[in-house]
């Protein structure tokens, strides 16, 4: 029995299901906190499961609100594995979404499915500049990535005020007194076409395909390679003739795209304009900060990120039929998500106590010497 | 018009409310900078803010009693710091990201409570304006220093008392040493779990403080996400000022100074877009990280979670 839990698998399977106890821990809190509020938990929680899952349009609807935790979740893969960490989803979803409006509004002379590319390209790009500024500062500057990325997310949500409101601005709302924050619609031929009689859009299909590139990106790539391994020891990088500072730049800049291709994918899949409502999360529905609890709780693994976002999909359009059948406000799911990540980022203690035990084991029966550093050799080369 | 904001009148006013706009980063960031020189980076500090803003609020709106509010934002503060402190100092969770937890926490929890136990934005009296005898009458100075309410003040006499405490206490040279060198700290018999946990715990409670300087001593108001990335920005003040509590007292007043200068900017219909004039502080605060961050060094601990060699 002993042998068993030792054994290599188990031990594997142990530390892939810790973020499911993480959630499940979440939601056992959640419950209490509904009884405390006098909802029968297990009536909220199944308003919760219908309102995601209930119907092909509720499953429908899950896969639309996680696409973008999707996007901008592979992108905190990236700049996490390189140690860099990138809270600027927010802003960086802004103006990615920005340029590609701005494109979608200019080049109404072109083939639709040019300039839905060119658009798509846009909001990467505006992502990757909104992204790479915090990446160059970190880099030559030594401002701490965190903090510029924050004040990045404050100047982003003025500047989409300003351009909504002023000369962006649909011209049926500019003339009324109460101006709605939003920008003309888009042709039909530009927005990205449905993938079922559903609000599911071809979106939700790329997120998927980039998933997958970012994986073998991160895995199979010398420059994947080289972001990680800065992210491991900057130090042992710089020694073996990496130039440091480049990937940092380029973990936050290729970060920043996805979430700007997030953005994009909003204003062409979803709303078919870009529209606000003057509050910070008005454009982006928190899906830069979601995106982060996704990809954390998908252990900064671009493919389990995929589950992961719809997990986060569905609790996020559940709390929505939670709150209109029970009555408890959605802000509960925000709670929760805060709850989850703290957990998932706390179990890695027993993932890491568990590792250190077995190193022991090994070194005492002294059948297979112990590789120095194991962890940090076996996240380098599986990412697991 | 813009020649109307150099009118003294106008003038005392940035001045004056520059001065109570630093209130709650002072607190926050203050509280911020000890859990920093202790080796903790807690970025939750946004979500204690709105806990603290909303137990504040809510216990001076029923019981009348603005003390009672400010004591209930401390514990709620405290609290939310003891959890952070087990998750940081006993789980070693990675500080950055068990932060943005409970900052979600926060802003999910204070949300929610506010939905249910209140409905509507209320009001209260919050705390009124104290003219300090003799010193309010000096014109200009008095309106803008002297005339201020009570948790003002206290914001500004924290800054002398956090000095004191890290650079002439034991209790400070504590903190400091386990923030630059926990080992060595461990070896002479300092403890550095029980340092780092009342550093994070008074973090948690000035944070709190932070929160309640906000809804029931300026604004008066509770609101969901009343504090739209304060806590944030309290956070980077500790960057900018060098960990050093001088240096955040400057943070602090600069970017206050320039919010207030904005604020009047559209309060006198100066011609310069509302959005670009909100968006100013942040953009200084960049820049000025840029001028100075790389002459200050962090503490060398900081976000390493602390473990004995065997």
């Amino acid at each position: 029995m002993k042998k068993l839990f030792q054994s290599e698998w188990i031990s594997r399977l142990i530390d892939a299901s810790l973020p499911v106890f993480a959630a499940m821990a979440a939601l056992l809190i959640g419950a209490v906190m509904l009884f405390l509020l006098k909802v029968n938990p297990v009536e909220a929680y199944k308003a919760l499961w219908d309102g995601a899952f209930g119907s092909s349009n509720a499953f429908a609807e899950t896969l639309v609100k996680a696409t973008p935790l999707l996007l901008v979740g592979i992108g905190i893969c990236i700049s996490f594995r390189g140690d860099v960490i990138n809270i600027g989803g927010e802003g960086q979803m802004i103006i990615g979404a920005i340029l590609a409006t701005w494109v979608g509004l200019n080049f109404t002379g072109l083939p639709g499915w040019l300039v839905i590319t060119i658009s798509m390209l846009a909001g990467f790009l505006g992502g990757a500049i909104w992204g790479g500024i915090p990446g160059v500062l970190k880099a030559y500057f030594s401002v701490n990535e965190i903090l510029s990325t924050v004040m990045m997310n404050a100047i982003a949500v003025q500047m989409m005020n300003f351009f909504l409101r002023g000369p962006m601005i649909d011209p049926s709302q500019a003339e009324l007194a109460s101006k709605i924050p939003q920008t003309a619609r888009l042709l039909e031929i530009f927005r990205l076409p449905r993938l079922a009689p559903t609000r599911l859009h071809l979106g939700a299909l790329i997120a998927v395909i980039l998933a997958i590139l970012v994986y073998i990106l991160l895995w199979r790539t010398t420059l994947g390679y080289r972001i990680r391994a800065v992210g491991q020891n900057p130090h042992a990088s710089r020694y073996a003739g990496i130039k440091v500072q480049r990937y940092v730049v380029l973990a936050l800049l290729l970060s920043g795209a996805f979430a700007g291709l997030a953005g994009a994918t909003q204003v062409f899949g979803v709303n078919y304009r870009m529209i606000t409502d003057g509050s910070s999360s008005g454009f982006t529905g928190s899906a830069g900060f979601n995106g982060i609890v996704a990809a954390l709780f998908g252990q900064l693994h671009p493919i389990l990120t995929i589950p992961a976002s719809i997990l986060f999909g569905a609790l996020l359009v559940g709390a929505n039929s939670m709150q209109r059948v029970v009555q408890v406000p959605s802000a509960l799911v925000t709670a929760l998500n805060g709850l989850v990540v703290v957990f998932v980022v706390s179990s890695e203690f027993w993932r890491r106590r568990r590792q250190r035990r077995r190193l022991a084991a090994a070194k005492q029966n002294d059948e297979s010497p112990p590789q120095p550093e194991p962890e940090k050799l076996q996240q380098l080369e599986t990412g697991a | 018009m813009i020649s109307e904001l150099f009118t003294v009148t106008v003038l005392i006013g940035i001045l004056a409310s520059g001065i109570r706009l630093a209130t709650p980063y002072l607190y926050a960031s203050i509280g911020e900078m000890f859990g920093q020189r202790s080796g903790v980076l807690n970025l939750g500090v946004e979500g204690q803010m709105l806990l603290g803003a909303f137990a504040a609020f809510y216990v001076a709106l029923t019981t009348g009693n603005l003390w009672l509010g400010i004591l209930a934002a401390m514990i709620v503060g405290a609290l939310m710091g003891l959890m952070m402190a087990f998750v940081t100092v006993n789980l070693h969770a990675q500080q950055g990201i068990s932060g943005i937890g409970f900052y979600l926490f926060g802003l999910g929890m204070s949300d929610l409570l506010f939905q249910k136990l209140m409905g509507t934005v209320e009001t209260v009296k919050g705390f009124p304006p104290i003219k300090v005898p003799l010193l309010s009458n000096i014109p200009g100075i008095g309106e803008i220093f002297f005339s201020q309410n009570l948790l003002v003040y206290g914001a500004y006499l924290l800054v002398p008392a956090a000095w004191f405490v890290l650079n002439k206490t034991t209790l400070g040279l504590k903190i400091r040493s386990v923030g630059e060198n926990p080992d060595a700290a461990d070896s002479l018999g300092v403890s550095v779990a029980r340092v780092r946990y009342f550093t994070i715990i008074l973090g948690g409670t000035l944070s709190g403080v932070a929160g309640a300087s906000l809804s029931i001593a300026l604004l008066n108001v509770f609101q969901q996400n009343m504090t739209s990335g304060l806590g944030f920005i309290a956070v980077a003040l500790v960057y900018f000022g060098g960990w050093r509590p001088w240096g955040v007292l400057g943070g602090a007043l600069l970017f206050s100074m320039v919010n207030s200068l904005q604020l009047w900017i559209q309060v006198l219909g100066i011609p310069i877009p509302s959005e670009i004039a909100v968006m100013m502080p942040y953009v200084l605060t960049i820049l000025v990280l840029v001028i100075t961050v790389s002459r200050v060094r962090a503490p060398s601990a900081l976000t390493k979670p602390f473990e004995r060699e065997d």
